[in-house]
């Protein structure tokens, strides 16, 4: 009995003590006083061994974000599995795990964390989406893990004051954005430009671009949810608003959803689809179906992308000279799934050359310090068309876009070469000398 | 104006395929007194299976005809092996393992078929401001609505349907079998469940492709009353319209909040649908 | 319901057959609000022994097992309770989280304690704006409303994206560990237990309620509301007075995931959220806090152990990705085909063969 008493005396203590402690604890400070700090340590090197080395990635593979998406890991995997074929890096094999988030950030936080602890990557590799991506950014950085080339175009990735150890990749939309606009400017001058965006980071920072060219010529802006499949309001819109031209920042599937319906009620602006929504390899796959009442009935879907224009920044899949879109090719053909290559496997599969790449720079002694050293020093040489900035306290990633144009035999037009910019109101520029290194001649393994 | 009559034409587009999905709806809660989470799943799979079919023989109408034996075959099987034993014992449990079976139909539609889209085509030619894919798709529900009406008001067996669904002690004593009566009616609902299945699906196809469809369509049951078939149908074509105004005079993303807003109009209004009849609820 | 509605003091009376005599009389004897304080305070015990001997990959997962128990609960009281069955419960865990968010964003220094205060006032205003407009709705017409409720909100977020952030959300960074306990226990574990703190707190409330009054008038409107309206109780009050308090229960549930993953975004509630948590809830077992319980470890659980037996198993890539969504399924209609009562009354019947033996 006294024993019983004094149980429960050491209960209430207990709770008394737990209760006091998190009233004060959570009393005294406000939830947003945030300190900073310290920073993590680099020189470690988890997830490596002698003959491997894992690394980690989230993208959504399951749920309403999959469709579209699910090509970018594949395309990693594929270059990786080529890259352990070889021999690895370094004599280390890449052990590449993209884990699923469905798209959803708490679970990319939960995966994110997976990984990290108690997978114990050693880097984090194209972690897929703005929303999911963000929630997990600071975290990666608190912890000390690289977070190397993140699958997505926003601004926030090229931030070195607050987030060190992030490096951008995707040209991000406002500079791309400011091309599409110079070249709009300068091909269709006075003519009705009208804007079709996605309502996110995308439509926001590709209109700051637009804009600093095309804002006289502007005579619609429209924009849709990813989760409403219907652009039939939008794109009559466009049509009553007599735009000559669309710019469409806007993923695949809403890409060829625009193009369908201006097809049904007979509009036919001149496209210029953002790399993001440019993947004309999948494009033509969705809209092969719906050539039936068209020109070109019986042929691929041609006749819709007849014209459009799309910049991009990497190989394109239907490039037959380029010697990294062949050998892309070759590597998907052995390695990669039975879906047909597209421009997002090339992503992936370019993202997976230029991290190992670096992982090969790093030298055999791997910690995470040496490979942000050789991100910081890399002299970035392809497979991307443009020059790629990792130092110097700007991660912006690839600097610019190309434009090419489709031909109605499926092959596709340089129309105008390499141009870089900055994110501000700097000027456009001409490539001047970018030697792009080939395949062959590029040290991404052993 | 002209705006306003194209927002007009595609909600009523739109509208089709919600109304056949509520339709659907409605069909197995007049059966069997709850509303069928795996509906989307049936047709789903319906679709899936239209795709397989024409992918292989080449014609859209043996896929389309795939579609609509995989749905009833899936509603009844649905009924029969899994709902019947376990609505029996909780009604709650009825509903929530529909929403068991949309989990396993999605992944494994996922599994076979993979996560990423298909391109889809329609039954007839899209092209036009109110298409012949369209005008296929008002009349192949107004047909349907038609031929359910006259199957329920002027035949034997839709007698015995009702008889099962409204008083099935009664029905059993006079030799109905009301088992059976109940299957054939998710048979029948999961049969126009594939139609709005067709209908919602093109241009592309996806595992997740019928989420928001779905919605719209317990939506319109809802608003239109979930006892009546043609609630159903004025339910669909109702949230298919305020959707498409909202979405051209407001914005896409208040598209949802449209439906929301005519939910809460109509159900403050008349708590059990607008064509509910009248008398007193049962207690 | 009527059996256990509060937390078990742990093991004490939890094996009937022969305990002290002592030790349960005197537990029955004290008043309601201490026992299910107590209990709490064991449960907060069990929840801190737990954090001590596992990681920070097991605290974050903890915090989740917290917040989605708290939304469970509620919804339980609400569904469990009153018999209304909500499908947009998704809707006020969104509420209470954008709270959270903003007001850490814009008035950084008021004290959590205050924010989570002002989360559960938010979310009991919508609480009152929503039960007074389907106060009149019954069964499958409060799921259909609440449902398009729950995928309609968003809209809102997208709508004024500007306030709220569009698809990318807010994210927000919140103070962790007190100075004190620097090096003593991680953000991670931190965070999990004021988590859990609140939670607790919350469900002792909670189990409180239910098992007063309050707690019996619901549960006659459940069991037959012309009855219960016949006797006296006021049917519309109640029911209102219901969805209020599960509405408050989800949003500081929201305001506890906000806190908890520092990011909030409309994705995050979409559809597959409201209809995740109202399974879950049937799955775990209608009309106890305990059936919340394993409802809230089955969310967060299965899916990570579906995940880890599927990369274990050398499958396809779409197998592999798809298997956990499809093992949710199948659990779920075994456990309603074979446990009726979910896995809170599955575990009883087989404490109690257990017991016979």
């Amino acid at each position: 009995m006294p024993a019983n008493r004094r149980g429960r005396r050491l209960v209430q203590a207990a709770v008394a003590g737990a209760l006091a402690l998190v009233m004060t604890a959570t009393a005294c400070t406000g939830a947003g006083q945030i300190e900073e700090g310290v920073p993590a340590d680099l020189d470690v090197a988890p997830g490596v061994t002698d003959d491997s080395v894992v690394i980690g990635a989230h993208h959504p593979l399951t749920g309403p974000a999959a469709p579209g998406y699910l090509s970018i890991s594949r395309g990693a995997s594929a270059v990786f599995d080529y890259i352990n074929e070889q021999g690895g890096v370094n004599g280390r094999e890449i052990d590449f795990r993209a884990e699923d988030d469905a798209y959803d950030p708490s679970m990319t936080i939960d995966v994110t964390r997976e990984l990290v602890i108690r997978d114990e990557i050693f880097a984090m590799m194209g972690g897929l989406g703005t929303p999911t991506h963000s929630g997990v950014i600071d975290y990666l950085n608190e912890e000390g893990v690289p977070d190397v080339f993140p699958s997505s175009g926003a601004l926030a990735w090229n931030n070195t004051d607050v987030h060190p150890l992030t490096y951008g990749w995707q040209t991000d939309y406002t500079k791309e954005a400011k091309v599409q606009g110079e070249y709009i400017a300068e091909h269709f001058p006075g003519q009705s430009v009208g804007y079709l965006y996605q309502n996110d980071d995308v439509g926001v920072d590709s209109q700051a671009g637009l804009d600093q060219y095309l804002e006289e010529d502007v005579v619609a802006r429209q924009h849709y949810e990813s989760d409403v499949t219907d652009l039939s309001a939008q794109i009559a819109e466009l049509d009553r608003a007599g735009a000559d031209v669309v710019v469409c920042s806007c993923i695949p599937a809403f890409t060829a959803m625009g193009m369908l319906e201006a097809s049904r009620i007979g509009f036919d602006p001149q496209w210029m689809v953002s790399s993001i929504g440019g993947d004309t390899a999948t494009l033509q796959g969705l809209l092969q179906e719906f050539t039936s009442d068209t020109a070109a009935e019986g042929t691929p879907a041609d006749a819709f992308l007849e014209d459009t224009l799309v910049t991009s920044y990497i190989p394109r899949v239907e490039d037959t000279e380029d010697e990294w879109a062949q050998f892309f090719r070759d590597v998907y053909e052995e390695y990669g799934g039975e879906d047909p290559i597209t421009n997002t496997h090339i992503f992936g599969m370019s993202q997976a050359v230029m991290f190992a790449q670096a992982l090969k720079s790093a030298g055999p002694d791997l910690t995470r310090q040496a490979l942000v050293d050789a991100l910081e020093t890399e002299e970035w040489r392809g497979p991307g068309f443009v020059p790629f900035a990792s130092s110097d306290g700007d991660h912006g990633g690839h600097e610019g876009v190309f434009v090419v144009q489709h031909q109605l035999d499926g092959t596709q037009d340089w129309v105008q070469e390499a141009r870089v910019t900055d994110r501000e109101d700097g000027p456009i520029e001409q490539v001047e000398d970018f030697d792009r290194a080939m395949p062959d001649e590029l040290e991404f393994h052993d | 104006m002209d705006h306003f009559i194209n927002l007009t034409l595609n909600g009523l587009a739109l509208g089709a395929a919600y109304s056949a999905l509520a339709l659907s709806l409605v069909l197995i809660y007049q059966a069997t007194r709850l509303v069928n989470f795996a509906q989307p799943a049936f047709a789903l799979l319906s679709v899936y299976a239209a795709f397989a079919v024409t992918q292989i023989t080449g014609s859209y109408w043996l896929g389309f005809g795939a579609a609509l034996i995989t749905g009833m075959t899936a509603g009844a099987a649905a009924e029969r092996f899994v709902v019947r034993p376990i609505a029996r014992v909780s009604p709650l449990n009825g509903v929530i393992v529909t929403l068991g079976m949309l989990l396993v139909v999605q992944g494994a539609v996922g599994m076979i078929w993979g996560n990423e889209q298909h391109a889809f085509g329609y039954a007839f030619s899209y092209v036009g401001r109110f298409s012949p894919a369209d005008i296929f798709a008002v009349s192949a529900v107004a047909g349907v609505a038609l031929l359910l009406f006259l199957l329920y008001r002027f035949t034997a067996i839709g007698l015995r349907m009702r008889a099962a669904a409204h008083h099935p002690e009664a029905a059993r004593l006079s030799g109905v079998r009301v088992g059976l009566m109940l299957t054939a009616g998710w048979a029948i609902a999961s049969f126009i469940g594939a139609l709005a299945g067709m209908l919602a699906a093109p241009p592309f196809l996806y595992p997740n492709v019928f989420d928001i469809v779905f919605v719209f369509g317990i939506t319109a049951a809802v608003v239109g009353g979930l006892d009546n078939p043609f609630g159903a149908i004025l339910g669909g074509m109702l949230i298919g319209l305020g959707g498409s105004w909202v979405s051209g005079y407001v914005g896409p993303e208040l598209a949802t909040l449209s439906a929301l807003v005519i939910v809460v109009v109509v159900l403050s209004v008349r708590p059990d649908g607008i064509l509910s009849r009248p008398t007193a609820r049962k207690v | 319901m009527s059996t256990t509605t509060g937390q078990r003091p742990e093991p004490s009376t939890g094996a009937a057959s022969t305990p002290p005599p002592s030790l349960p009389e005197k537990w029955r004897a004290l008043p309601l609000p201490a026992r299910n304080l107590l209990g709490a305070a064991v449960a907060l015990l069990v929840v801190t022994a737990f954090l001590a001997v596992t990681g920070d990959l097991t605290a974050l997962r903890l915090a989740t097992v917290g917040y989605t128990f708290l939304a469970l609960a509620g919804l339980q009281l609400l569904v469990g309770g009153s018999g209304q069955i909500s499908l947009g419960h998704g809707a006020f865990m969104m509420i209470g989280a954008y709270t959270m968010a903003l007001l850490v964003l814009h008035l950084p220094m008021l004290p959590l304690a205050t924010n989570l205060f002002i989360v559960v006032a938010v979310s009991a205003v919508a609480g009152i704006a929503v039960g007074a407009a389907t106060a009149r709705l019954h069964g499958p017409y409060l799921a259909g409303a609440t449902l398009i409720l729950a995928v309609g909100l968003p809209g809102i977020a997208h709508r004024y994206h500007d306030l709220f952030g569009g698809s990318n959300g807010l994210n927000i960074r919140t103070v962790g560990v007190p100075p004190f306990l620097d090096g003593v226990v991680t953000t991670s574990e931190w965070r999990a237990l004021v988590v859990w703190f609140t939670v607790l707190l919350v469900l002792a409330a909670l189990a409180t309620i239910s098992g007063g009054r309050l707690g019996r008038r619901m549960r006659a409107i459940r069991d037959d509301e012309t009855a219960a309206a016949m006797s006296g109780i006021p049917v519309g009050r109640t029911k209102v007075v219901a969805f209020i308090i599960a509405s408050a229960a989800g949003g500081l549930a929201g305001g506890l995931q906000a806190y908890a993953l520092g990011t909030v975004t409309p994705s995050s509630f979409a559809l597959v959220l409201s209809l995740t948590l109202i399974a879950a809830l049937v799955l775990g077992g209608i009309g106890s806090l305990w059936g919340a319980l394993w409802a809230a470890v089955a969310v967060v659980y299965l899916e990570v152990w579906a995940s880890d037996l599927a990369r274990a198993m050398d499958l396809g890539h779409n197998v592999q990705h798809n298997l956990p969504i499809v093992l949710f399924g199948v659990v779920l209609i075994l456990v309603l085909r074979f446990w009726p009562l979910g896995l809170h009354g599955g575990l009883q019947a087989l404490r109690n063969r257990i017991a016979r033996r």
